[in-house]
């Protein structure tokens, strides 16, 4: 009985502090994808400042609400603006950024297969 | 001839490149959220200074009137500089100030209302920074300018000359 006892209390406090540290873990992540807007180039997760302290606070308050990742990126977008967000959204503003790298892979693997074809020939 | 283009080339690329960043570390790149677009006011409950009550921003704000909220605290010297143009302001019929009292202990604010007198009507409190974040502030102090429940002006940083007299304008 004693050794039911125990393990059930053990149970509970190791997946108690599971959920607590999967919690903790996408706070963290969010965190760490808004920018701080005081020392504008940190991250709000390494500032802080009185914005960033609030800002984490505020991350808190809306996933105990059970608002998801997405959500909480559109209040702060709503709130400061798409700048805030480190991970830069793919959209209008945006397409020539995200697509420049494939753009330059084509094009210097068209000039070296140019380069090679002539070569050969 | 070919020995000559090499050299003409790597000086057009490194003139580009001078010009690229001569004019690119000229600009600021702190960036400021945008000031002119009008927002609604956001929803929140929060304490008046001195008092035990909570107050509903839906409850504060009506219709037909104008009102300045004006984020500020005792530890915050630019709020000092800003403080006349807000005694001054408070002489305007049509315009109502509201504190928003930032991370502050009731003393040290009582104490620099004291010292520098109180144009606000009533001031709200919020100890986490937390109802300033839903306002889309970062710092202190901010100012906004609020009209038919909509948010009409910004103004980020403590309020000056120029601002002073576009709010007059404004409201007038």
């Amino acid at each position: 009985m004693i050794l039911i006892k125990y393990t059930l209390i053990f149970f509970l406090i190791t997946n108690l502090n599971l959920v607590n540290a999967q919690d903790k873990n996408l706070q963290n992540k969010i965190t760490k994808n808004l920018r701080c807007l005081v020392c504008q180039g940190q991250s709000v997760f390494d500032s802080d400042s009185e914005f960033a302290n609030s800002l984490k606070i505020i991350v808190k308050q809306k996933l105990d609400d059970g608002k998801n990742e997405k959500e909480i990126y559109d209040f702060m977008k709503k709130k400061y603006g798409e700048w805030i967000l480190y991970d830069t959204e793919f959209n209008k503003n945006t397409y020539f950024l995200w697509l420049l790298p494939i753009l330059m892979f084509l094009i210097g693997g068209a000039i070296i297969l140019k380069l090679f074809i002539i070569k050969k020939n | 001839m070919k020995i000559k283009t090499l050299p003409i080339f790597t000086f057009i690329v490194f003139l580009i490149i001078f010009f690229v960043f001569y004019k690119g570390l000229q600009n600021s790149n702190i960036y400021v959220p945008k000031t002119e677009i009008e927002k609604d006011i956001p929803l929140f409950n929060a304490r008046i200074f001195g008092t035990d009550n909570q107050i509903n921003s839906e409850d504060i704000f009506i219709n037909g009137k104008f009102y300045l909220v004006n984020i500020w605290a005792s530890w915050c010297v630019p709020c000092r500089a800003e403080h006349s143009f807000l005694l001054d302001l408070n002489n305007q019929k049509n315009l109502e100030i509201i504190g928003l009292n930032y991370k502050d202990k009731k003393e040290n604010a009582d104490k620099f209302l004291n010292e520098l007198k109180n144009p606000y009507t009533f001031i709200i409190l919020d100890k986490d920074g937390t109802i300033a974040i839903e306002w889309g502030a970062y710092g202190v102090p901010e100012s906004f300018l609020i009209y038919d429940k909509k948010i009409i002006k910004k103004i980020t940083g403590p309020i000056d000359k120029d601002s002073f007299l576009k709010i007059k304008e404004r409201i007038r």
